[in-house]
């Protein structure tokens, strides 16, 4: 292997791997904060919402959780624009990736407020506090110490479906080392970088997680 | 000294009836608390009992009659008109009250301190400082002050349910609602609760039990309920009801008991 | 279609690579660890595009597109299944190995007639949830031009630019697959279940 060769074409390569690594973490980042609102709203309205409201929720989540994401992101991409409203393939995937996110947090959190003991609800009620003081200060607490682990493993998850991205024309590191190979012939290293990459990324949002686990951990 | 007939009762329950979808579990429950007494309420699993005291803070709907605090319509207005207040009256109609569940029902993500400052910084909406000493002062007299930064997690049943009388009993309710608190204990912790609640019951705290500690009853109470199947049966002095039960059903019950 | 396959194959890596985990050579069990932790932090779109463009080019293997897939999937599989099964190893009672070796069984014996049954029963939920994310996850497929649903509603959708019908079709019958498959599980796990 010619090292010099390759640390060059490497060194050429940076601006775009950088490029598509940043456009990696972005859209992935945005779709997590978007998705975790979109999320709690679903699961707000599956927990405490009325019959009307459930259901309608409820179709959605099913529907959105029982598609794949490529699927998912192809519907986006074609129906959308179909549909007048002209989106770049960025925002089409984000939507995408928002909407995926939202059924996970959605599902993970409303399985968190489930499983709380209805005692906590009673006790919070009987010092006087009211419907929103209980969710604020007792349930919401809980429920998200809960649902930490369900929700890294649903960002790592985004992260994973962003490589989807670069079949509509999302520029992220997929796509960027598909076009650095095209010019430059080196599949397996390009890959390999790239692989590296997408693992340190998955593996750090894991240890994260474990760490912030730990520290939100109530003490026994 | 205020004449006892003019004085409004602290807890009035009148005409209480239940139901749970078809089946009627308060069939007209008439009771009457005045301030500082000690009222024990015994009676086998299905009385109704627990179902009566949850009604009081309205943890539970009925269906008729009122429940009245310091003469304050409780969860309904007055009849005829008969409608559920909002929640957030409601919400504030049962701070009026203090419940002390079987379960403790701690908040595990906050310290016996945060447990019991919660209901005076939101609900009351006092300042930390003051929250805080009146919180500290309470844990003291459940002697659980030295535990104060503790997590539920960390205490022992006993030492939970004491900072749960802590936490109710913080909010200066007019009546205290004990629902079988020792029943969910290991039995060597029993007794440091029951003996709070003994204290308690001495300064002269207002106090409703549900208890299937007979002798505890006997020796704390000031007048003992005995409800069955969804009725008051018999009340009176505890050496009325222990000794010398009049209906038969009571008599059955306390041998059962073993009293 | 592939997906049973994937489902065979991927259930055998998986199984072997949580026996490799649990097992006593520290060899084996930092290989296996290796293994599970490399997948799973790897997207399984990368891991096909690697099968299908590094592979042929950088090494010469050149495999059928199908095979690729189903293989390259079933070692994505292998990885997660992998982690399921061990949860339901060590889950396991001690006693049961002991048992099976007291009666004169051998070490592998005893794995495939007393261990593995019982594992595979305790780890129905956890496995079935596996099945329907795999099931889903051959829809990459259509992004290398395998021939399975996802690519044909591509093609219509590229055809016919009936775009909102085609769409709602591909993810409806994905959809209606999935229930199918979940309720087929359910119904499986109960059937299955050890009485107790």
């Amino acid at each position: 292997m010619d090292f010099i060769r390759l640390f060059s074409d490497l060194y050429i390569a940076r601006w775009a791997i950088l490029e598509g690594v940043g456009m990696t973490l972005i859209i992935s980042f945005v779709a997590i904060i978007l998705g975790t609102m979109l999320g709690i709203g679903v699961a707000l309205s599956l927990v405490y919402g009325g019959k009307f409201q459930r259901f309608l929720v409820r179709v959605f989540l099913e529907y959105v959780r029982g598609t794949p994401v490529f699927v998912l992101i192809l519907a986006c991409y074609y129906v959308l624009s179909q549909a007048g409203i002209q989106l770049t393939p960025f925002q089409a995937g984000l939507v995408a990736l928002t909407v995926f996110c939202s059924s996970h947090v959605g599902e993970n959190l409303r399985g968190a407020l489930l499983a709380l003991p209805k005692g906590q609800t009673e006790a919070a009620k009987a010092i006087g506090l009211t419907f929103r003081q209980t969710f604020v200060y007792v349930l919401a607490p809980q429920a998200l110490r809960q649902a930490l682990p369900a929700w890294i493993n649903t960002a790592a998850e985004l992260v994973k479906a962003s490589t989807l991205l670069s079949v509509i024309g999302v520029v992220e590191l997929m796509l960027t080392t598909r076009q650095i190979i095209a010019l430059k012939p080196r599949p397996l290293e390009f890959y390999l970088l790239a692989g590296i990459i997408y693992f340190l990324i998955c593996f750090s949002i894991e240890r994260l997680g474990r760490r912030v686990e730990r520290r939100i951990s109530l003490p026994s | 000294m205020s004449n006892p007939v003019l004085e409004i009762p602290v807890l009035e329950i009148l005409g209480l009836h239940k139901k749970f979808t078809d089946i009627e579990v308060l069939k007209g429950v008439d009771l009457t608390m005045a301030t500082g007494d000690v009222v024990s309420v015994i009676g086998s699993s299905g009385s109704g009992k627990t179902t009566m005291l949850r009604c009081v803070n309205l943890l539970e709907d009925f269906e008729q009659g009122s429940i009245r605090i310091d003469g304050e319509e409780i969860g309904y207005t007055a009849a005829p008109q008969r409608r559920r207040r909002k929640e957030s009256e409601i919400a504030r109609q049962r701070s009026m009250t203090g419940m002390v569940f079987q379960q403790f029902n701690l908040f595990p993500h906050m310290s016996a301190l945060g447990n019991v400052t919660l209901g005076l910084l939101k609900v009351k909406k006092l300042p930390k400082a003051e929250a805080t000493a009146i919180a500290d002062q309470w844990l003291e007299r459940v002697g659980m002050a030295e535990r104060r930064n503790h997590y539920p997690g960390q205490l022992s049943g006993g030492q939970q349910q004491r900072v749960a009388i802590a936490r109710a009993i913080a909010m200066n309710p007019k009546v205290m609602l004990f629902d079988e608190v020792t029943s969910a204990l290991d039995p060597e912790l029993v007794n440091e609760v029951l003996t709070v609640i003994k204290s308690l019951a001495a300064d002269g705290m207002t106090m409703l039990l549900v208890t299937h500690e007979m002798k505890f009853a006997y020796e704390v109470s000031r007048r003992v309920v005995f409800m069955n199947q969804g009725k008051i049966e018999e009340q009176g002095a505890p050496e009325d009801v222990f000794r010398n039960p009049q209906s038969k059903r009571l008599a059955e019950f306390l041998k059962n008991a073993k009293f | 279609m592939a997906i049973f396959a994937v489902a065979v194959v991927g259930n055998l890596i998986g199984l072997a690579v949580a026996f490799a985990m649990t097992s006593r050579s520290p060899a084996l069990r930092r290989s296996a660890s290796v293994y599970v932790t490399i997948i799973r932090n790897l997207p399984i779109f990368f891991l096909m595009l690697v099968t299908f463009f590094v592979l042929p080019q950088q090494l010469g293997i050149r495999i059928d597109k199908v095979y690729a897939f189903v293989g390259t999937l079933s070692i994505y599989a292998g990885a997660y299944l992998a982690e399921v099964y061990r949860g339901a190893l060590i889950a396991l009672p001690k006693g049961l190995r002991e048992a099976g070796l007291a009666i004169g069984l051998t070490e592998g014996q005893t794995r495939i007639w007393v261990i593995i049954p019982v594992m595979v029963r305790n780890a129905l939920p956890a496995l079935s949830n596996n099945f329907i994310s795999l099931f889903k996850d051959t829809s990459v497929a259509a992004a290398i031009a395998v021939p399975e649903l996802t690519f044909y509603a591509r093609q219509i959708n590229n055809n016919t630019f009936r775009v909102i019908e085609v769409w709602s079709v591909c993810s409806l019958m994905y959809v209606a697959a999935c229930y199918l498959i979940a309720a087929g599980l359910r119904y499986a796990e109960r059937r299955l279940a050890i009485p107790h």
